[in-house]
């Protein structure tokens, strides 16, 4: 379309989305926003129609940490809008880039508890990176170069951008406006200036620190995922041999089959990798937040380490451990940059001696593996032994999606993730029902790659009408339920913590019945209940390409996470594996 | 009550709809302390000044201003330490002057170069401008008197000339 020539707003909406890029939308529509469904009939992008605002949301996020590219969802005033704030806090905690399209009531109706308005800026405020609320249709263009380019730059984020119907409804003199092709010259963003580039002094500062260490370890973060900075650490990590964990949020950022990798720190982290941390000298923090659930009771984590924290985002540095080297800026520039001043400090001949580190590191990683307990004959299934098939079944590039609690922790501690963005879950704000829609936003970006939700019951009553969506839509993701009859991660607390009085967290064994439910939401549907089904089940899943699959494990409830270090404690109190309880005298 | 724990930060902002609901919002979910607040336009109508003073007790100065920094519309942040500020206050206050009391009430108005902006035979309303700890010792000053309303500004600041 040339410029100048007169659109409606609605038509320059659907058009600004074009332009920048947007293959797929996850939307759902209703009165505030049709003006918009009606062009979007002759646009080249994808509409998904969820069944849920909220499976739109997650979607978009699935698909942006899929592919790198932000995520968009669209959506209707009032309820549309409340329906989709769960995703956008999401987001926001993960630092996910996506944009939101929310209808609100014609402009003039603002303020009027008119109907189906509510106040979609106000209330998202607090878990957008930024939203706009458009008041003229000329400004659309504008606006929505500014939110992609506010979502996908410095920390990324969610952007929303609210849209009074007047302003896009053709039959309203309001919405006529003269198109134009936005580009960075018209953004009017005066405030918004991210800071990519490290300071030199301070990447050297840090460089001699590194050199210097006895006891360093990497700890990484999404970070660096989001700075796309996987080769830039590996190349560190094995130039100056330095052991790594990765968060939660940055599984496969480094590949667990290398030597260097300790795996996840945290709360439910492995040994090794939580007590490397503790006993640290030196924390070089690379793109993570510090946490609580990596740092357990603030006092004791890691007293003997010194921190470099490179962040992107300045207001993290200092927030909640001093740094002795804050470096704000872009992993991956930082990291390079790091590289180049170790070389000219004389290269890796130079550092101090850490044999002994690593022979003590490799120690906790011999007498601390990860473990448990193969089912007895007649027991139901283990989980992890479930997550270690599935494992085994796929190739190494399999997106996995997972939910929130047990089955979560139990797919971060077992799959063995070897390469960037093939894990995607919700990690900051732990939101049950993430990983159906978040698999089939993954797959709607990645249609190539075989994509697995790993489940829980609870999460799976949560969301699990998306399969509807994927079926229709012909989104054939893979669902692994992991139907332990329970609340597992809550009831795990209540076992540890509340002396195994189990409050409201039995959810039924046969209600719902998961394989009529999946078949009727047009999926094939298989339920596993003993050990030498399971892996024939996952492959006779992965046969079935012409719709989505659900998989029924039917596992065993009291199965427990561990390592764990209980919530108040530091990590030097971390509980390991019943059955290695007996070797951490003289550890710790 | 330390004078130092106040420290002034001086915002341009964006002159937008919703501006200072972003910015009071930040600070009510990030737990930090508003001791005071001022909104004013500046000299450029596209842009408006926030100036408010918070307690550096109830949060690392660091944190609020970069979080403040993180909001796209805040275009420019200073932040003024007590030392390095000359900083004023605006109050007005209506206060009983009876008759017997009017003689006295006149010479503290006339000893704190207070304005008399209103008097009539039962009161008098006053304007005073001064560091925000001055507002506070005339206030105790006339409180015998009966105050009978009083507004204050919330403070604002400029760096000290050297
Ligand atoms: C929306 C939401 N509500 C409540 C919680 C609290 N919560 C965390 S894990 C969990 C249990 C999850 O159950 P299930 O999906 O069956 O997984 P399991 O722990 O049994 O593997 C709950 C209730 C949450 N994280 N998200
Ligand atoms: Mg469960």
């Amino acid at each position: 379309m040339s410029d100048n020539q007169q659109i409606s707003g609605g038509e320059a909406l659907v058009k600004s989305l074009e332009h920048e890029g947007v293959d797929v939308i996850f939307g759902y529509p209703g009165g505030a926003i049709l003006p918009v469904y009606d062009p979007i009939i002759d646009s080249s992008i994808r509409h998904i129609l969820v069944r849920h605002e909220q499976g739109a949301g997650h979607m978009a996020e699935g698909y942006a940490h899929a592919t790198g590219e932000p995520g968009v969802a669209m959506v209707t005033s009032g309820p549309g809008a409340t329906n989709i704030v769960t995703p956008l806090a999401d987001a926001f905690l993960d630092s996910v880039p996506m944009v939101c399209i929310t209808g609100q009531v014609p402009y003039a109706a603002i303020g009027t508890d008119a109907f189906q308005e509510c106040d979609t800026t106000g209330i998202t405020m607090a878990v957008t990176k930024h939203n706009f609320l458009v008041t003229e249709a000329q400004d659309i263009p504008r606006i929505i170069h500014e939110a992609f380019h506010i979502a996908t730059t410095g920390r990324p984020g969610p952007v929303l951008v609210d849209i009074p119907k007047d302003i896009v409804d053709p039959t309203n003199a309001r919405s006529a406006m003269n198109w134009y092709t936005a580009t960075d010259a018209d953004m009017e963003l005066p405030g918004y200036h991210p800071v990519a580039e490290g300071d030199r002094e301070l990447i050297r500062q840090a460089a001699e620190m590194i050199r210097d260490a006895e006891r360093p370890v990497l700890y990484v973060g999404g970070g660096i995922l989001k700075a796309r900075a996987a080769d830039a650490l590996r190349e560190l990590a094995e130039m100056v041999q330095i052991p790594v964990v990765t968060t939660l949020m940055a599984r496969g950022a480094f590949p667990d089959s290398h030597e260097l990798n300790l795996g996840m720190p945290g709360m439910h982290g492995n040994y090794s990798a939580v007590t490397s941390m503790q006993k640290s000298d030196l924390l070089i923090s690379l793109g993570a937040r510090f946490d609580d659930r990596v740092t357990g009771k603030l006092d004791g984590f890691a007293p003997d380490a010194k921190i470099i924290h490179v962040d992107i985002d300045p207001a993290e540095l200092d927030k909640v451990r001093r740094a002795n080297v804050g470096i704000q800026g872009d992993c991956r520039l930082v990291i390079e940059g790091i590289i180049t001043a170790m070389r000219e400090l004389g290269g890796t001949e130079v550092q101090a001696d850490r044999s002994v580190w690593r022979s003590t590191v490799s120690g906790w990683q011999e007498k601390f593996p990860l473990t448990y307990e193969q089912s007895a004959p007649g027991e139901k299934l283990k989980p992890q032994y479930v997550i270690e098939q599935l494992r085994d079944g796929n190739p190494s590039d399999t997106i996995v999606a997972s939910g929130v609690g047990q089955h979560q922790m139990y797919t971060s501690q077992w799959w063995e993730f070897d390469h960037p963005y093939t894990w995607i879950n919700s990690g900051g704000l732990g939101t049950m029902g993430f990983s159906i829609p978040a698999a089939i936003g993954a797959k709607a970006g990645m249609p190539d790659r075989r994509v697995w939700a790993v489940d829980g019951d609870g999460c799976f009553q949560m969301t699990a009408q998306e399969l509807v969506t994927a079926s229709v839509e012909n989104i054939p993701i893979k669902v692994a339920l992991l139907n332990n009859s329970y609340l597992g991660m809550v009831r795990q607390w209540q076992e540890m913590f509340y002396e195994e009085r189990y409050s409201e967290v039995y959810l039924q064994e046969r209600v719902p019945d998961y394989i009529k439910w999946a078949e009727a939401m047009g999926c094939a549907a298989i339920r596993v209940e003993a050990p030498e089904e399971v892996s024939p089940a996952i492959e006779k899943a992965n046969e079935i390409n012409d719709r989505p699959v659900v998989v029924e494990f039917v596992t065993d409830a009291r199965e427990n996470v561990f390592p764990m270090v209980p919530s108040g404690a530091t990590n030097s109190e971390l509980v390991v594996d019943p059955t290695q309880q007996h070797l951490l005298e003289g550890e710790q | 009550m330390s004078a130092d724990r106040f420290h002034t930060i001086v915002t341009t902002v964006e002159n937008k709809p919703g501006v200072l609901a972003r910015v009071a919002g930040l600070f009510s979910r990030r737990g930090f302390n508003i001791e005071s607040l001022a909104v004013a336009p500046t000299d450029d109508d596209k842009f408006s000044r926030i100036t408010f003073t918070v307690d550096v007790e109830s949060a690392p100065l660091e944190q609020v201003v970069k979080q403040l920094n993180k909001l796209i519309n805040v275009v420019e942040i200073r932040e003024l330490a007590p030392s390095d500020a000359v900083s004023r206050e605006l109050m007005l206050i209506t206060v009983s002057a009876d008759a017997g009391h009017r003689k006295e009430l006149m010479e503290i108005i006339e000893d704190w170069r207070a304005f008399v902006l209103a008097d009539n035979s039962d009161q008098i309303m006053l304007s005073f401008s001064a560091r925000t700890a001055r507002l506070d010792e005339f206030e105790e000053c006339l409180r015998p008197f009966g105050i009978a309303e009083i507004q204050r500004t919330g403070r604002v600041a400029l760096p000290s000339l050297d």
